[in-house]
């Protein structure tokens, strides 16, 4: 992984003094909350129903088992022992306290960390796939890219206050596991006929309160240009972005009123004087870079470790683990591993310091002491030899990071809503723990199958509820929390957005009408369907009307 | 409490005025004072002749300012005959200054003193110096001195801007 060299750590130190300098003048109120509101987002501090709330960056969700260390240290001294990993790889701390954020930076910056741009209206962390490096269907490792962009969008001078937020997300395989097309700038890595890598651009999706799709700008856009047309199609955005309206200022928006052809023009134009010039990438950058994200040394293995096979048809509750925890790896005898954070009582993506520690031993002795964040909220060990797999799980077990539902519908993502998070509408957590608890049988989640059921606080929609087969929603109505349910989303090359099914629903209602949408899914799909598939083929119909019939004749009845 | 102007890292008087274009002002009419002026694009536009000729008579160096809604490209092709371009932040979280100032700086090659005013503090100097600006009117109730340190906020940064025109990645090779 990257390793900072003597300028990288003189930056980050150099942000954090800032930081430091900017607390103590809020603090002696040199600095009004206005004044302070900006430069303390634009460091990951935002100030939320308890206190202060912390976003870490992990840049592209990549961490080293010392830096998950420092996190599980950070999390037991700074806070009250619990972090929460979130959909864009980051780790959120709820309960810290504001004088104490500068010691915490400077911790982080002694591990290669920092909290820089993890949320303002600037560039954000930069997203990838969560098996970059490992995974089958790779077209080039997306991480060097991500890298370089990171340090291109790090306190750059012309992008500290854009209209909104920007969010960058990168992928380099053939299935698109990074979400590129609802992130304001979507990068897919390519190759062309001559194998030189280049980049389709897209611009201009992102979820909210108005979901939509990126558009596609470039069809090839060699490697050496990237920052130069990123830098073009910024500034534009910053030129022309809608200020006026926080709820129209995403790029979304300019894309949308001036369609994609004019909006690709424009970004032509201004790249037409920043192409082939100083920011133009060298090779010896993109190899300096590169070189830091090489293979780790693989052992040769056969392909099948033997006893892994006997312990799977010995033992099934490992066999069910392997099932669905287990993935796909290039290089033979070799698989990643989903570490779940994810279990009935606890809020999805939590993880506690005991935790963290445990992760980072398993990554230590099984998996060359990496460890990924994924942005379904869990935690990938990537090189695991398949021949250490039972002993992964054991462990993994024991530190409550081996629930064997990866892909399944408890698997569920959800921001941390209205108990947390001062922009909700209405709490996640509950809801999720009702649905857990709803769907606490193993064999009748497998048998369900792979599900994406994603719950979103509010519009700002951080549980990317747009993207599930079954997403909710919370919604305030007369200061009332009603839940809005949306089918038929998907991430991947065939992203889609939610349709609403109709009109929402009470806290108390949601786990049962998750089930009966389930119930409807079960009873109408063809062999091997997914939910979001059965919902395209049959319409929204059958399923409303297994969960608005049952609410109209329980009403009736409750009438007399 | 006045504005207080650092020019080059220094505390330093400023001789400059700037007329202000309200909504409704015909920018033919508005009244110019006498000294330096710091005329809105509309104004130059309309009063070019005149001011030209008030910087023969006087003496009076030429001015101008831009809106964040401005494109730079209005006041290109007379570039060289402005000391000052000043570029206003209503509010300082409105950053579409930054892009204005880099493209008079690397599109439009101006050389002259660029100054930002409105919303400007020391926590946006870092960066403003970074985009070009070489001039700063600090706002009333704002601890000019202390904004001085701003400008060694970082030791080094990793892109190319109006100040450095070369990004870290090439110079890191050399």
């Amino acid at each position: 992984m990257y390793r900072y060299d003597t300028i990288d750590h003189a930056i980050v130190r150099a942000r954090v003094a800032q930081f430091k300098d900017q607390t103590r003048r809020y603090l002696a109120n040199e600095l009004t909350d206005d004044e302070f509101r900006p430069l303390r987002l634009q460091n990951g501090l935002y100030i939320q129903r308890h206190g202060p709330m912390l976003r870490i960056a992990v840049p592209y969700g990549l961490l080293s088992a010392r830096q998950l260390r420092t996190l599980a240290d950070v999390t037991r001294r700074y806070d009250q022992g619990v972090g929460h990993f979130t959909t864009r790889q980051n780790l959120q701390l709820n309960w810290v306290k504001l004088p104490q954020v500068p010691d915490i930076l400077a911790d982080l910056a002694g591990a290669e960390m920092h909290a820089i741009q993890t949320s303002g209206n600037c560039i954000r962390n930069i997203t990838t796939d969560h098996f970059a490096g490992v995974a089958a269907d790779e077209i080039a490792d997306p991480r060097p890219w991500a890298e370089l962009l990171r340090q291109w969008s790090t306190l750059h001078p012309e992008f500290a206050y854009l209209p909104r937020k920007f969010k960058v997300a990168v992928s380099g395989s053939r299935e698109d596991r990074a979400a590129i097309q609802v992130h304001d700038l979507g990068l897919q890595v390519l190759r062309n006929g001559a194998g030189e890598i280049g980049f389709a651009v897209y611009a201009g999706g992102g979820l909210g309160r108005t979901p939509l799709l990126g558009r596609k700008l470039v069809d090839f856009l060699p490697w050496q240009h990237l920052l130069t047309y990123c830098e073009a199609l910024v500034r534009v955005y910053n030129r022309y972005g809608r200020r006026d309206n926080a709820y129209k200022a995403r790029i979304k928006i300019l894309v949308k009123a001036i369609g994609s052809e004019e909006f690709a023009r424009q970004v032509e134009e201004e790249w037409a004087h920043l192409k082939d010039g100083p920011s133009t990438l060298t090779k010896t950058e993109v190899d300096r870079v590169a070189a830091q994200f090489t293979a780790p040394d693989y052992e040769n293995l056969a392909s099948e470790d033997l006893c892994h096979v006997a312990h799977q048809r010995e033992d099934k509750a490992y066999a069910r683990w392997v099932e669905r925890n287990v993935h796909a790896h290039r290089i033979p005898g070799y698989a990643a591993v989903t570490l779940s954070l994810k279990k009935p009582g606890a809020a999805p993506g939590d993880a506690t310091s005991a935790q963290m520690e445990a992760a980072a031993e398993l990554a230590e002795r099984f998996s060359f002491g990496e460890i990924r964040v994924s942005h379904e909220q869990n935690l990938i060990l990537a090189d695991v030899p398949k021949s250490e797999l039972y002993t992964v799980w054991h462990r993994a077990k024991a530190a409550g990071l081996a629930s064997p539902t990866a892909g399944l519908l408890a698997d569920l993502i959800a921001c941390p809503g209205g108990d947390f998070c001062s922009l909700a509408n209405a709490k996640s957590l509950p809801i999720a723990a009702a649905i857990h608890e709803r769907f606490a049988d193993l064999d009748y989640l497998h048998d369900i199958g792979e599900l994406e059921l994603n719950i979103s606080g509010c519009m700002n929609s951080c549980g990317h509820h747009h993207l599930g087969a079954i997403g909710i929603l919370g919604v305030d109505k007369n200061g009332e929390e009603w839940y809005q349910i949306t089918l038929g989303g998907a991430q991947g090359n065939n992203a889609s957005i939610g349709q609403v099914i109709g009109r929402s629903f009470a806290a108390a209602d949601v786990a049962d009408v998750v089930e009966k949408l389930i119930e409807t899914y079960l009873a109408r799909r063809h062999a091997d369907e997914t939910f979001s598939d059965t919902v395209r083929r049959i319409g929204l119909e059958p399923f409303r009307a297994s969960v608005y019939a049952n609410v109209t004749r329980e009403r009736k009845i409750a009438n007399g | 409490m006045a504005d207080r102007l650092i020019k080059e890292r220094r505390l330093e008087n400023d001789a400059w005025k700037v007329v202000p274009l309200n909504a409704g002002d015909d920018p033919a009419a508005v009244r110019l004072p006498v000294g330096p002026l710091l005329v809105p694009v509309a104004v130059w536009q309309a009063r070019k002749a005149c001011l030209i000729a008030c910087e023969y008579e006087h003496g009076w160096p030429l001015g101008v300012w831009l809106d964040p809604s401005d494109d730079p490209a209005a006041i290109a092709a007379d570039i060289d005959d402005f000391t000052v371009i000043g570029v206003h932040f209503p509010k300082f979280t409105d950053g579409r200054g930054y892009s204005i100032a880099r493209l008079l700086r690397e599109r439009y090659g101006y050389k002259g003193e660029l100054r930002a005013f409105g919303d400007v503090g020391r926590d946006q100097l870092f960066l403003l110096n970074r985009v070009g600006f070489d001039s700063f009117l600090i706002g009333p109730g704002r601890n000019a001195e202390d904004a001085l340190a701003a400008f060694d906020d970082f030791p080094e940064v990793y892109q190319a801007g109006a100040d450095l025109p070369i990004p870290l990645f090439r110079r890191r090779a050399a």
